[in-house]
């Protein structure tokens, strides 16, 4: 089975961890915090937690190693 | 300036490398070393979701609101983690119902119905037209923006003929190379080998050139670049960048479901995702490398708006443009070429992709549904596959022709521009069927269809509609309330959500109406038999292992029938191998002893489901067999007896397994019983004939005694003398039996000391001293002075001498014997030999006299004793760890040996420890 069945449920985890950070009003609070450096922080936040999740399905997805 | 030709020479050079990958791919593949065969490629396969619209609308809707281009990747990436469970289902599926294409897998899904898989057609390319002509127009611009160099131009709106139109002769082309490397075979569930490889070399290049620019800007704003840009200020354009809102929170979440959706149920998506993929492995890196990509790709899109607003900041120039007019403005011309190419990339990749997948749904779920219909009555025509292969290349030509119409007829109108999600929720419908059907035993036909239906009446009306009013093609009247003056039901503020993006509104009420509709549908009546087992199929995919199925099917067919039914299509040569392979595989020699039963009829249905899709290859094979329905009672009966059998015969198998095992054990067991209970009835048998001698002597001497009053003292006194010694034979054997028996039963005591042999020779010989004297046997000690200590019973190693002794003794030569006794050093202990001078064992016997009751037999004389005495000794000296033999030859006299270890604390010792 390419990925086994406790894989796709921490990967479930993922994605529902993901849907939190991203997709829920928490992250409304951060559009509140403004910029930083000239940069504002949203920006920040949303790519530096697009990669942090990408980085913890590719660690979970080579854990189940083959 | 950058010539005409120039970049036309370019872009062909760059097609021409394209069919060059593509070449080699296929190339590689027929060898065996298929360049798809690595996970990498297939995720690369997957970037095709990233059109022309990405590369340069990404940058357009930043400047627009800031980060409302986010979701758009957010969503793939976040449905990409469901992968495991969501996309693995579906190539299973795929993979093993041979489907082709959306509509097919929705079709085969729920009856393998074909009116289904004709709406899913229609809607896809209803809905996906525009986006093809949204592509060719990214082409065109992209062409006139770059000849402008160095001037930044924004391309001339319309007026020329199509013929010098660069969109239509781009078309042309995508036609010839969607052509060439998308419908060169019939058996579509073959993969695209090249098509593959070439569109991962695509996704390459165009995420090069957007991270080539991204840098170059990067650098430019932070200063370091070679032409300074001015300082980024508090200027208007700059707000939606500088302080992004995310705002209202439904529609960030609305589009990344949109997206999400989209990136799995594209037509396109599906084929390179599903049909086109070679292994399910292949999905575990995809997971994160294709997130990965996405997120590659958009790291650069603020800094290059930014950059944009920053140099033409008096708006003159669309920001959609800024991708290439920035290079230009900064006078790069190798840049803007770079990303020229990197535009043209992503749009070839998603036209040639997107209209191969829908020329496919088009000739098996559009055209051959109707003209197998025609067929009923008249005789098909014999080559059916050239023909459908010709269909298909017809819906090629057609698709990017109507697209070309549309660009040309919407040219700058809002159609066009925001086609991009209204694209995606038109495909969003089929969503409710997909998913229910992968995750949900109900649904049935009707409902699916109703559902769709709906979901996609509901987006014509509230999206495509309105997108044409506002294009200018219908009154705009019909945007501000519902037919009849009813407010309430106007097309961009439904039932009272007036004020909501109309994208989110949209896709609210066509997925309520579709997911309402087809549930309340499905729950008219209950699934019938082939929705049944099709949900089975589906849902438990993951779970049963590939190949099981119980073939659900009753009728009559020939053979013969079906292999020129399929010729029709797959040709005579390919038909035959394929049927020589199935052949093979049940075991049999040649075709003709294929029986026509329900397993070679689904195969056949697998077969040709590759080339015409599910739904027509049922039609077609049942024409040919003449089935018979089965009711879904039966259906189930039949996959719950076969699953129960399955496993009943499993627990049977275990518990035979079983049962041999103890079996067998049995029947060793019986067998030693039996040998053990010969052995018992031999000893019986031996003792009671031993017991009868004596006694019948001891009976005989005794009635003389009694009935003989004339006997004299003397031979009173003999025959009285006879009968005691008979008698003490006697209580001699019994005792020797039970002790046999005891030693024999493991219940002697055995005393273990160390003690030493020379004192126990010489307890023996003075036991038997009497019996030695009264045979005249002279004894001769030949002991060393080292103590021989050995670890054992004393009285039965005393026993064992005697016996030894007696035996010697018995048959040494009366009056002149020679009885020796040797003690001396053995390989592993201590040897004791007992010889005499008798008249020998003969060879044969040298084993038997250690069996019980064996006596040698001396001339003339009585046997006096019991047969037991060196059984016994054996049994003695086995238990004590040694052995005992016997050495002789006729004639020369016998000699029994026999050893015992030393003891271990004893055995270097030299100093004499006496008992």
């Amino acid at each position: 089975m390419p990925c086994s069945t406790l894989v796709r449920q921490r990967l479930l985890l993922l994605f529902l961890a993901g849907m939190l950070l991203l997709f829920s009003p928490f992250v409304l609070q951060i559009e509140a915090l403004g910029r930083s450096l000239g940069v504002p922080v949203l920006v920040f936040y949303l790519f530096a937690t697009w990669a942090v999740l990408i980085g913890v399905a590719a660690w979970l997805v080579s854990r189940a190693g083959e | 300036m950058i010539h005409a030709p120039l970049i036309i020479g370019i872009s062909f050079a760059y097609v021409g490398l394209l069919f060059a990958v593509a070449h080699w791919a296929e190339g590689r593949a027929a060898r065996g070393r298929s360049v798809i065969a690595h996970p990498t490629v297939y995720a690369l396969s997957l970037a095709v979701y990233c059109t022309a619209w990405t590369f340069y609308g990404s940058v357009g809707r930043a400047t627009e609101n800031g980060l409302g281009f986010l979701p758009i990747y957010l969503g793939p990436t976040l449905m990409a983690f469901l992968w495991g469970s969501f996309l693995l289902k579906m190539v299973r599926v795929s993979k093993a119902e041979r489907i082709t294409s959306i509509a097919d897998f929705i079709a085969s899904r729920y009856g393998k119905s074909q009116a289904l898989g004709g709406l899913v057609t229609v809607i896809a390319v209803i809905g996906l037209v525009p986006y093809v002509a949204l592509q060719l127009k990214a082409i065109d611009w992209s062409f006139s923006i770059l000849i402008a160099y160095p001037q930044v131009r924004m391309p001339p709106a319309g007026g020329k003929p199509f013929w010098g139109d660069t969109a239509f002769i781009a078309a042309l082309f995508l036609a010839a190379f969607a052509i060439l490397f998308g419908t060169r075979h019939l058996d579509a569930s073959e993969r695209h080998e090249g098509l593959v490889a070439a569109i991962a070399f695509e996704s390459l290049v165009k995420l090069l050139a957007f991270l080539a620019i991204g840098l170059f800007v990067t650098l430019s704003v932070l200063g370091l670049g070679g032409t300074p840009l001015p300082p980024i200020g508090e200027t208007p354009p700059l707000r939606p960048l500088l302080e992004p809102g995310i705002a209202p929170l439904r529609d960030w979440v609305a589009i990344s479901l949109l997206a999400g959706l989209a990136v799995v149920l594209l037509p396109r998506q599906f084929q390179v995702a599903v049909v086109e993929n070679s292994d399910e492995r292949h999905i575990r890196r995809a997971i994160w490398l294709f997130p990965l990509y996405l997120l590659l790709i958009n790291v650069f899109v603020v800094p290059v708006a930014v950059a944009g607003l920053l140099t033409f900041p008096d708006g003159t120039v669309n920001a959609d443009t800024f991708m290439l007019t920035l290079p230009i403005a900064f006078e790069q011309p190798w840049l803007a070429l770079l990303v020229y190419i990197g535009g043209l990339s992503a749009a070839t990749g998603m036209v040639i992709v997107e209209t191969i997948a829908l020329s496919t749904m088009v000739s098996n779920d559009l055209v051959l549904p109707v003209l197998l219909r025609r067929w009923r009555r008249r005789p098909p025509p014999a080559d059916l596959g050239r023909l459908l292969l010709r269909i298909r290349r017809g819906a090629i030509v057609v698709i990017l022709l109507l697209g070309y119409l549309y660009y040309s007829l919407a040219g700058e109108a809002y159609a066009l521009v925001s086609i991009g999600l209204i694209s995606f929720v038109a495909v969003a419908q089929l969503a409710p069927t997909v998913i229910g059907g992968l995750y949900w035993y109900g649904g049935t036909r009707e409902g699916a269809l109703s559902g769709l239906l709906a979901g996609f009446l509901v987006w014509i009306y509230t999206l495509l509609l309105p997108s044409f009013a506002k294009s200018g093609w219908l009154p705009r009247a019909f945007m501000e309330s519902g037919p009849g003056g009813l407010d309430i039901l106007a097309p961009l503020g439904l039932f009272g959500l007036a004020g909501w993006n109309e994208i989110t509104h949209g896709l609210f009420w066509s997925l309520t109406a579709n997911i309402g509709i087809f549930l309340l549908v499905s729950s008219l009546r209950a699934p019938n038999a082939t929705e049944a087992s099709q949900a089975r199929t589906y849902v438990d995919a993951l779970r049963r292992s590939a190949g099981a199925r119980a073939p659900l099917w009753r009728g009559r067919a020939e053979v013969a029938e079906l292999m020129s039914l399929t010729e029709r299509f797959l040709g005579p040569s390919r038909t035959r191998t394929a049927f020589m392979d199935y052949a093979d595989g049940r075991g049999l020699d040649s075709t003709d002893g294929l029986p026509a039963d329900a397993e070679t009829v689904y195969f056949v249905e697998t077969l040709l489901s590759g080339a015409i899709g599910g739904a027509s290859a049922r039609l077609m094979v049942a024409s040919v067999t003449q089935e018979e329905t089965l009711g879904v009672d039966e259906v189930l009966d039949i996959l719950d007896e076969a699953s129960q059998i399955r496993a009943y015969s499993r627990e049977l198998e275990q518990k035979s397994h079983a049962l041999e095992t103890a079996t067998a054990e049995l029947r060793a067991a019986n067998l030693r019983l039996q040998e053990l209970d010969r052995m018992k009835d031999d000893f019986m048998s031996s003792v009671t004939h031993e017991l009868r001698t004596p006694l019948a002597s001891i009976r005989a001497f005794a009635e003389i005694l009694n009935d003989d009053p004339r006997l004299d003292l003397a031979q009173r006194r003999r025959f009285l003398g006879i009968l005691v010694s008979e008698t003490e034979r006697l209580s001699r054997l019994v005792n020797q039996v039970l002790d046999l028996a005891k030693i024999e039963s493991g219940r002697a005591d055995w005393r273990s000391d160390a003690v030493e042999l020379q004192a126990l020779i010489q307890q023996a010989v003075a036991a038997t001293e009497r019996y030695l004297d009264d045979r005249g046997c002279h004894v001769r000690l030949d002991l060393p002075d080292r103590s021989a200590i050995v670890g054992g019973d004393r009285d039965r190693i005393v026993q064992v001498m005697v016996n030894l002794l007696s035996n010697a003794a018995k048959f040494a030569p009366q009056g002149a014997g020679e009885v020796r006794v040797r003690l001396s050093r053995g390989s592993d202990g201590w040897r004791v030999c007992v010889s005499d001078d008798g008249p020998g064992i003969p060879e044969s016997d040298l084993e038997r006299v250690f069996e019980k009751f064996h006596q040698t037999a001396r001339a003339g004389a009585r046997p006096g004793g019991t047969g037991l005495g060196l059984p016994i000794s054996r049994q003695i000296i086995d238990n004590l760890g040694g052995r005992i033999w016997a050495d002789s030859a006729l004639g020369k006299g016998a000699r029994i040996c026999f050893e015992l270890p030393a003891h271990p604390a004893h055995s270097t010792e030299q100093g004499p420890e006496h008992e």
